[in-house]
Formats: structure tokens, C-alpha cells, sequence
């Protein structure tokens, strides 16, 4: 088995691989529950915990699965994980429960979980599995903490607002409101915000990586010209 | 040597864009000239911060896209599309709304797509949409035409509160239903219609004031047909089914549904039929793709004004059906010349 080294599993999840941006995979809840921060940093934890659970679970128990019911047991796992994370925040974060509903049983369907499981976890140990869903699940929490914070700031010009459903009243110091007296802009908290803010993010990172490559391209293309 | 490959239409009339856009403007014109009679300087104020921010958007999109400026500038395709989106506006819509609305429309619609010719959607009812779902309340403030107010704005007062939202009064005190509104309300309270008609929204045979808004979108279109700018084919299925679905519903259930003239000569049902829906880029292009583009679109804004919440039905209606255009191109190309079946995929 080839060894993978860290350094590219977390540039991986982070940037080049990325789930939301590069993969597109798990749109569904991305675009449906990134309207506020704190709803996409609920969704995001949650995502992340159980991308760290199943792949470990799935790695450690891969060398006993037979590749013709891995489908099924990949499932089962998963879908296990996350009846687990739903009982807890139910008990513990009740009030974000309700405010994210039926998404946090769905991340059972979230393609980037059995993506990872599939592709990944099956066929590495343990440690390194857990490390992929880590940063592939802080990939992904991070594209929805910047399509909320950007949904959030244009649609109602707050930014954190609820943020005691997530850390208790006492974090009501955190609510930011980053445009006063501003009226709205009911858009951006529509699904077609989702869907243009998810584009213009794409965009973003496709333009920071032709500046990089350029930059990085430069001198080889300078040599070429002058052997030419 | 140089040997130019040309694009299907081979043959076609000698119109350049700038011509054909220049001629949209004028026929715009009549109509426009009826809007601004009934509903006030506001109007004309919504076209100016149109244009200008949309100039100003275009100049910097092409900059950005490293494109020439004074070509693209002054073609005057941009300009078709702000003056479009600054007659849908409400007269009493605020400065900022309208420059929102636009410069969305030239950025997401137009620009983001690859330019004038790219876009799969209509740039002006794009922006329409963004702001009456954005800003519902604003979008659907009309003030009733004029002779019908009951406290007179003064075209000072409405040019000030464009820009200040300060109109003397509050809007909400000023505004009322449009016809299509009204008869939609006063149906559900179950009047009979011969009294709804009586009220005063209601003028000869449209809305009042709107069907001379409405006749001089439809001279300003005839004209266009005349100049061979756009085809016969959408304006008249458009209009076709728009009023024959409207006579059925009417014969059948006189007291729900509204009558045709109305239908045809209220809202923005002209200026749909002739300058919206027939827009060159995002319209159907083959002749029989025309036919079913119009019928669609006029079936679909006889279903959402009727059924619907919103004050009129046409921009969602034409942007509905831009998205179904690539098929409709798809199923209706014609018979190539000289071939006995139609070609195989």
C-alpha cells in the first residue's frame, strides 16, 4: 500500500480536492442550510464528526469486509454515525436542532461520506483515515462558513446572529451587526443566493489558482522562450 | 488570402446591432411617452439611472474582459435592456433599487454569460425578478394613474422622494391596485363583475391609463414588424393565446375570470408581446420554435396572473421559457433544403 503523506491529504481537504468546490459533492445541504453562520457551523461540526467516525470505523474494520456487500456495511456505518450525532445534538444543542431539521438526518446521504469511505478510508489504516475526514470535513465546513457568512452579511447584514443556539446565551455577545439600519436583501437568503454565492466562490478560487500557477509557471515558460 | 466562415443565417437582412437597437428605442417610444403621462416623472427618472449605471457596468465588465468599449458601448444593446427594465419599474421606485436592479442584470445576466449574443436568459426581466423577490414591497408599489389619485404627488415631490424616500406622504397612503390586482381581489369577494368593471381602475376597455400604455407599446411593435425588426410569429401567438385562453375562462366562468380586452391591454401584456418575449438573443430561433416560445409564454401568463400572487406575470413567464429555448431549437429545425426527411441527429 502506498503511503500517502499528510501534507497532501490536508491540502487536499482544504484546497485541491476540496468537497465543495472542486468535488461539488453534498450541494444539497451546502446550499440549503447556509443562509446564517452559525446554521452552516452547526451543519459543518456535524458533517465533520461523522466523516472523522465512519472513516475510522470503516478503516478499521476493512481488512473483514468482502468487496461485494462493502456498499451495504459502508452504509450501515454511516448511517449508524449520524443517528448517533443527531440523538446528541438533540440532547445538547436542542434549539439548532430544530433550526437545521430534517438536514441533519440527511447527512446519512451526503455523497462527500461515502465518497471519502469508498475512495479513501477502505484502503488505508486508521490514523490517516481519520485525518482525511478531519480535513475534508473542516473543507467542507469552511466553504459553508464562508457562503453563510457572505448569505448572511448581504441578506440581513448581520453576521453570528442566533449564535446562542449554538453556544448558549452567554455567546449573544457575538452577534455581530455589520451593516446597521440595513433593510435586507431577501435574495441572498433565497435559494437562488445559494446557488449564485456557490458560483461566485467557485469562481474565486479557479482565479487564486491561475495567479498561483502563473506565478509559479513563469520561470519555466521565461526558460522555454529563450531555448526557443 | 483570407477566407471568412460565416454562421448560419446565410441570408439575412443588412441590419447592424446598433441599428436594430436604435430602432427598438424609438419604438419604444409611444409607449413610454403614454407611461410617463399617467404615472409621472418617475418613469423617465428610472430610465436615466438605468442607462447610466448600465453604461456605466457594461464599461466596466468589458474593461475587466479586456474587450473594446466603444464598440460594445455603442451598439446599444445595453441601453435596450435599461430602458426595459427602467419602464417595468414602478414610478416611485427608489434610486438605489433601480441601479441594483440593473447593474445585476448587465453583470449576472449578460456579462457573466460571455456578452450580448451569449446570454440564455433575458438580462432586463432578470433583474425585474431579483428585485420583486428581493424587494417586494417597493416593487409592487404603483401610484394609480393620474385624474384617478387621490392626493396628487407633485412631479417635484416624486422626483425627490426617488432619491431621498421621502415623498410628503407615506407611499403606502398613495399607491393602490393595479387593474390586474384589482380584479383579482375583487373577485375573490365574489362581486359581480359588472360592478368590479365599474370601478375606477378600470378604463374603456383595459385598465385605465393602461391601455394607452398598452396601444403604444403595440403601435411602437407594429411599426418594428413593418421595419422587419422582429418577426410576426411571437408577438402574435403570444397574443393569440393569451386571448384565447382568457375568452374561455371568460365565457365559462364570466364572474372569476377576467375579461380579454382587459387581459390584453393591462400590465405590461404589449410590451411583452413585442419587445420582451422577441428579444433576438434568448428567444426560439426557428419559425415553428417562435410559434411554440409565444403560445408558451402567453399561456403562462394567463395561468400566473389568474392563479398567481404576484401584480403581473411576465417576466417570469419569458424567463421560464428562455430556459426551455435550447429545446425548442432542438425539436422544431427545419427541413434542410433539398433533403427529403428531416436530418438525423
Amino acid at each position: 500500500m502506498n503511503a500517502v503523506s499528510h501534507k497532501k491529504i490536508i491540502l487536499d481537504g482544504l484546497w485541491q480536492n476540496n468537497p465543495g468546490l472542486i468535488q461539488l459533492l453534498g450541494l444539497c445541504p451546502l446550499l440549503a442550510v447556509s443562509a446564517t453562520v452559525v446554521n452552516a457551523l452547526g451543519l459543518g461540526l456535524a458533517t465533520m464528526t461523522t466523516l472523522v467516525l465512519s472513516n475510522m470505523i470503516i478503516s478499521a474494520i476493512r481488512p473483514v469486509v468482502s468487496d461485494e456487500i462493502r456498499l451495504p456495511v459502508f452504509m450501515i456505518v454511516i448511517a449508524s454515525a449520524v443517528t448517533a450525532i443527531e440523538i446528541l445534538m438533540n440532547a445538547y444543542f436542542h434549539e439548532l436542532y430544530l433550526v437545521l431539521g430534517i438536514f441533519i438526518p440527511l447527512i446519512v446521504t451526503n455523497c462527500v461520506i461515502i465518497g471519502r469511505a469508498e475512495a479513501f478510508a477502505s484502503k488505508n489504516t486508521i490514523g490517516i483515515s481519520a485525518l482525511d475526514g478531519l480535513m475534508m470535513g473542516l473543507g467542507f465546513t469552511l466553504v459553508l462558513l464562508a457562503l453563510g457568512g457572505m448569505r448572511e452579511i448581504l441578506g440581513q447584514g448581520t453576521l453570528m446572529a442566533n449564535a446562542e443556539l449554538m453556544f448558549g446565551p452567554r455567546a449573544e455577545w457575538l452577534t455581530i451587526q455589520v451593516l446597521p439600519e440595513y433593510r435586507g436583501f431577501l435574495l441572498a437568503l433565497l435559494p437562488p443566493g445559494a446557488f449564485i454565492g456557490l458560483g461566485l466562490l467557485i469562481a474565486i478560487k479557479n482565479i487564486i489558482d491561475k495567479q498561483l500557477s502563473s506565478q509559479s509557471t513563469l520561470p519555466v515558460t521565461r526558460e522555454v522562450a529563450t531555448t526557443a | 488570402m483570407r477566407l471568412r466562415t460565416l454562421s448560419s443565417p446565410h441570408l439575412h437582412l443588412n441590419h447592424s446591432v446598433g441599428e436594430v437597437m436604435q430602432k427598438l428605442i424609438i419604438a419604444l417610444i409611444p409607449g413610454a411617452c403614454a407611461l410617463v403621462w399617467f404615472f409621472g416623472v418617475g418613469i423617465i427618472i428610472n430610465c436615466v439611472i438605468a442607462i447610466m449605471v448600465a453604461m456605466l457596468t457594461e464599461a466596466v465588465c468589458l474593461l475587466l474582459r479586456q474587450r473594446s468599449i466603444t464598440t460594445s458601448l455603442s451598439d446599444g444593446s445595453v441601453l435596450v435592456t435599461a430602458m426595459l427594465l427602467g419602464l417595468a419599474l414602478p414610478p416611485t421606485s427608489p434610486w438605489w433599487m433601480t441601479a441594483i436592479g440593473t447593474a445585476f442584470a448587465v453583470l449576472f445576466g449578460k456579462h457573466l454569460y460571455g456578452g450580448l449574443g451569449s446570454n440564455p436568459f433575458n438580462p432586463a426581466m432578470l433583474g425585474y425578478v431579483l428585485l420583486l423577490i428581493s424587494f417586494p414591497r417597493e416593487m409592487t408599489a404603483w401610484l394609480p394613474p393620474r385624474e384617478l389619485a387621490s392626493v396628487s404627488l407633485t412631479q417635484f415631490d416624486m422626483a425627490k422622494g426617488i432619491f431621498t424616500g421621502d415623498f410628503g406622504f407615506a407611499l403606502d397612503a398613495i399607491t393602490s391596485a393595479t387593474p390586474l390586482d384589482s380584479y383579482r381581489i375583487q373577485s375573490s369577494l365574489e362581486l359581480p363583475e359588472t360592478e368590479i368593471y365599474q370601478r375606477s381602475e378600470f378604463g374603456r376597455f383595459g385598465g385605465y391609463g393602461w391601455e394607452w400604455v398598452n396601444f403604444g407599446f403595440l403601435f411602437g411593435g407594429l411599426w418594428l414588424i413593418h421595419q422587419r425588426i422582429i418577426g410576426w410569429q411571437i408577438p402574435f401567438s403570444l397574443l393569440g393565446t393569451l386571448a384565447i385562453c382568457s375568452l374561455i375562462a371568460n365565457v365559462v366562468e364570466p364572474k372569476l375570470y377576467l375579461d380579454v380586452l382587459t387581459h390584453l391591454f393591462s400590465g405590461a401584456t404589449m410590451i411583452a408581446a413585442f419587445f420582451i418575449a422577441t428579444d433576438p438573443v434568448t428567444a426560439s430561433t426557428t419559425v415553428k420554435g417562435r410559434l411554440i416560445y409565444g403560445a408558451s409564454i402567453g399561456l403562462l401568463i394567463f395561468i400566473i396572473r389568474t392563479w398567481g400572487g404576484y401584480p403581473d406575470a411576465v417576466a417570469f413567464a419569458v424567463l421560464l421559457l428562455n430556459m426551455a429555448v435550447p429545446m425548442i431549437d432542438h425539436y422544431t429545425q427545419p427541413r434542410v433544403f433539398g433533403s427529403s426527411r428531416e436530418i438525423d441527429e
